[in-house]
């Protein structure tokens, strides 16, 4: 007498085993590969550096005691784009064939150019029409407004002139920022409106000169500041540090200071005509200290700039002596 | 070509120019295309607001393109234009797993379809006394609600095709999943929203017992096999006495009739159909006594005036509070359009009246100085379409002084200059006025360490600020600012104001405000 054969089959034994085994296996890899070990010292926070990227610099080289800083007075803003590039030799020595160029005007603020809030359009369709002409292949306009970004580029008259010129305007959008190592003396590592900065091989910017609230000036090396993302609102506790990190982070081609029209009063957003005068000057030059140490003299505040300027040449970012310089003036 | 196929042309169309408007109604796309057309073509907002402010606002004559069809076709409107009736019955097909015999009973008529003229009625009672609720159901109202707020900040979040900034919106759960919901609800009983609740539908329902054409059944050819029922959209009976006004003329049944039992009948005879809705005369009047109680409560419990809440901060060129409520739909047509997502459905800051709303809310963004585009897009005047010189009291309407929304405040306890010895001011470099609303004092202080620091303590001129909350948005005091806007100094509302030198300075105040002597002196009757 036999008894009865209720065992499962050899194979299929195997099979469940097999099956079994794998699944311990998975779930034991799995557990493995997603332990982590590491306890909560640094990793509770948020931390910015591991992904930062770093900013190239734009700076050409020009050989020895190259002209350094055109300043052009006249009203015909073309005349005074041609005419301070003229005096620094010749925009194609800036700019190779080829070349996708990112102009950054400062375009922080929803207004009409005659308000003086903004970088006035049509220095800007001047300095792109001039890119264009030295090879560019392609031209880039970005900035990362305070206000909304359509409206200020729109009513600001950019949006219009980018169409005119054929310039793409490229939009502050999320996916455009990423964290960028500054290693400043107030900034290490901050968001920043990168993706312009990727595509770009040079990289100009176009300041209006301004009044501000609590740096005295905005002017060129401030105008940075709209390429930066993240919580700007700190920068004012520290506002003069910060504006002489700016030459530390970023090395343009050129900086550009549009004084055709000067917001004297009520900066940096302005909103009455009575705020703007005209200034009928243009500069043009590859230290940003310079050009702003000049144009700090067409906001009629005395001899002594702003902090920030005296901060970053203390820190050899530049020369506020822009007359020891080798800088050239013309009348357009 | 057969009549369904048309009529998937036209839903087709009007879905796509639905989309469309949600789509271009923003800074950068707006050319001047009748975004709200939608809305203005709805005959249930021009009878409601006609109802509370006793006119037809602009565009609302446009109701009259779908009300005429409907005295003529009946509800053609729900199955071929409304595209949240076509998104249901797209949603209704799609999932639909039922076998024939199933499906031919989930379109019977049902008594729970007549809970929309209840609906109906109570709203416009409540529209009677100057209270607009219909936009709580209206389907139009709805959906462009639902897209603002949910579904097309949805879609931006993983392609970034809609805004440059990203719109976020409280309360945008509630609203999508509430669009969930009405869709999903297409599974259980199919149109349940159009069949159900849609008030919109009801009032067309109503109007249609005067159109001229409906469907015919053919005694004689008919062989009650049902089968016209089996695509029935509006559950209206087509197998027998035709419910006029229930039915959505998708003329499904007149396909599916094997034997061409059905016809579209001019003038047909009247005792082969149910002319009036399913309506029992006492809960009628029930309905209405619902919505007259909830007027009366609602307006007994302070919101709009003894107890109106300081977060309740309108759009520039709203209307007082109580116009307000006579004119706003909620479909939120204003958050679409605006630039920097400051505006926000309400939830009940403004009363159980104000739900879906519009409100400024400064942590989400704040009121751009040069921009009236939330006027612009307002089918119903809640929001007057207004110029930028009006709004900014220039060019013209110096005497009227620039719209206020309300009157920043600072919280120097929270304050970095003020409080803890830090320099800031952000406030007032962003302040957008001419001269600055926001100005600030240099102070000397010492420091608890003994140093001596030089800073600017900001404040607010409460004649200059208009409310705009850049100074709220842009504050780095994140959670709860350090300047905040409340309502109180809007100019709309007489009760809201806060200096007197606005309000009885006969506007010589205004004018020296906007720097324009000349109007100054006019008024001073030198």
């Amino acid at each position: 007498m036999t008894e009865p054969d209720d065992s499962i089959p050899r194979r299929r034994a195997l099979r469940q085993l097999a099956a079994a085994g794998a699944a311990i296996g998975a779930a034991g890899l799995g557990a493995w590969r997603l332990f982590d070990a590491r306890k909560g010292d640094r990793y509770f926070r948020e931390i910015r550096h591991s992904d930062a990227r770093i900013l190239p610099s734009f700076a050409v080289n020009r050989g020895t005691d190259p002209v350094t800083m055109a300043i052009a007075r006249g009203t015909d803003p073309t005349a005074l784009v041609r005419g301070a590039f003229g005096e620094l030799g010749g925009l194609d020595r800036f700019i190779s064939k080829g070349d996708v160029v990112l102009i950054k005007p400062n375009v922080a603020f929803d207004r009409p150019a005659a308000l003086g809030a903004t970088t006035h359009p049509d220095v800007l369709k001047a300095v792109a029409a001039a890119v264009r002409d030295a090879g560019a292949a392609r031209i880039l306009i970005a900035d990362n407004p305070i206000n909304q970004p359509e409206g200020c580029f729109f009513k600001s008259g950019i949006t219009a002139a980018a169409g005119q010129v054929g310039a793409d305007l490229v939009l502050p959008r999320p996916s455009a920022f990423a964290p960028v190592r500054i290693d400043g003396e107030v900034l290490s590592t901050w968001p920043m409106f990168y993706e312009p900065f990727a595509q770009a091989d040079k990289v100009i910017g176009i300041a209006p000169l301004k009044d501000h609230n609590l740096c005295s000036a905005s002017m060129t090396m401030k105008n940075w500041y709209g390429m930066l993302g993240g919580r700007r609102n700190q920068f004012h506790q520290r506002i003069h540090g910060i504006v002489a990190d700016f030459p530390h982070m970023v090395k343009p081609t050129l900086a550009i200071l549009d004084a055709t029209r000067i917001l004297m009063r009520n900066g940096p957003t302005g909103g009455s005509l009575g705020d703007v005068k005209r200034g009928d000057t243009l500069v043009v030059g590859t230290d940003m200290l310079a050009v702003d140490a000049f144009g700090y003299g067409l906001l009629d505040r005395g001899p002594d700039g702003p902090e920030y300027l005296h901060r970053a040449a203390a820190r050899s970012l530049g020369s506020t002596k822009w007359k020891e310089a080798n800088w050239r003036e013309i009348a357009v | 070509m057969r009549i369904t196929r048309a009529r998937v042309v036209s839903q087709v169309f009007f879905m796509g120019l639905f989309l469309f408007f949600a789509f271009v109604t923003q800074f950068g796309y707006l050319k001047g295309y009748p975004v709200s057309l939608f809305l203005e073509a709805d005959p249930l907002v021009a009878i409601a607001t006609a109802m509370t402010t006793h006119t037809l606002y602009r565009g609302l004559l446009w109701s009259l393109v779908v009300l005429l069809p409907t005295l003529l076709l009946g509800r053609v409107f729900c199955n071929w234009i409304c595209p949240y009736g076509i998104l249901h019955q797209f949603t209704g097909w799609l999932f639909n797993r039922r076998n024939p015999a199933e499906q031919i009973d989930s379109n019977r008529y049902r008594r729970l379809f007549s809970l929309k003229y209840y609906l109906l009625i109570g709203t416009l009672m409540m529209a009677a006394f100057g209270s607009l609720q219909i936009g709580l159901l209206d389907p139009i109202s709805l959906l462009y609600r639902s897209f603002t707020v949910a579904v097309l900040p949805g879609i931006d979040m993983p392609t970034e095709w809609i805004y440059v900034r990203p719109h976020v919106h409280r309360l945008a759960w509630v609203v999508g999943l509430l669009l969930v919901f009405l869709i999903g609800m297409n599974l259980v009983i199919p149109r349940f929203f159009c069949r159900a609740l849609c008030p919109l539908g009801a009032t067309l329902g109503i109007l249609s017992r005067f159109s001229l054409f409906r469907i015919e059944r053919s005694i004689d050819a008919c062989i009650d096999c049902d089968l016209c029922l089996q695509r029935c959209e509006g559950a209206s009976d087509p197998h027998t006495n035709l419910r006029k006004s229930e039915c959505f003329v998708c003329f499904n049944c007149i396909d599916d009739c094997p034997h061409d039992a059905l016809s579209f009948a001019f003038a047909a005879p009247v005792e082969h159909q149910v002319t009036w809705p399913d309506v029992d005369r006492r809960k009628a009047v029930l309905a209405g006594l619902v919505g007259l109680f909830t007027f009366s409560f609602s307006r007994r419990s302070g919101d709009l005036d003894k107890n109106f809440q300081k977060e309740v901060i309108r759009p520039p060129g709203s209307v007082a509070e109580t116009a307000f409520l006579e004119r706003c739909i909620k479909c939120d047509q204003c958050l679409r359009v605006c630039p920097t997502n400051v505006l926000q459905p309400a939830w009940f800051e403004s009363g159980i009246e104000g739900v879906w709303t519009p409100v400024m809310n400064m942590r989400m963004g704040y009121c751009e100085l040069n921009c009236t585009l939330c006027g612009q897009v307002c089918p119903t005047g809640a929001i007057q379409k207004i110029s930028i010189e009006q709004k900014l009291g220039i060019a013209g309407f110096e005497d009227l002084g620039a719209v206020k929304t309300g009157t920043a405040f600072y919280d120097r306890g929270r304050c970095l200059p003020w409080a803890m010895d830090t320099a800031c001011v952000v406030c007032e470099e962003v302040c957008p006025t001419s001269p600055k609303a926001i100005y600030s004092r240099q102070v000397e202080v010492t420091t608890r360490y003994g140093e001596q620091l030089r800073l600017r303590q900001p404040y607010v001129d409460p004649e200059v600020c208009i409310g705009c909350g850049i100074c709220e948005h842009e504050c780095p005091v994140r959670d709860h600012r350090a300047i905040r806007v409340t309502a109180v100094g809007e100019t709309r509302s007489v009760d809201r104001t806060l200096l007197l030198s606005l309000v009885e300075g006969d506007g010589e105040n205004n004018a020296r405000l906007a720097g324009n002597p000349e109007i100054a002196e006019r008024h001073t009757g030198a």
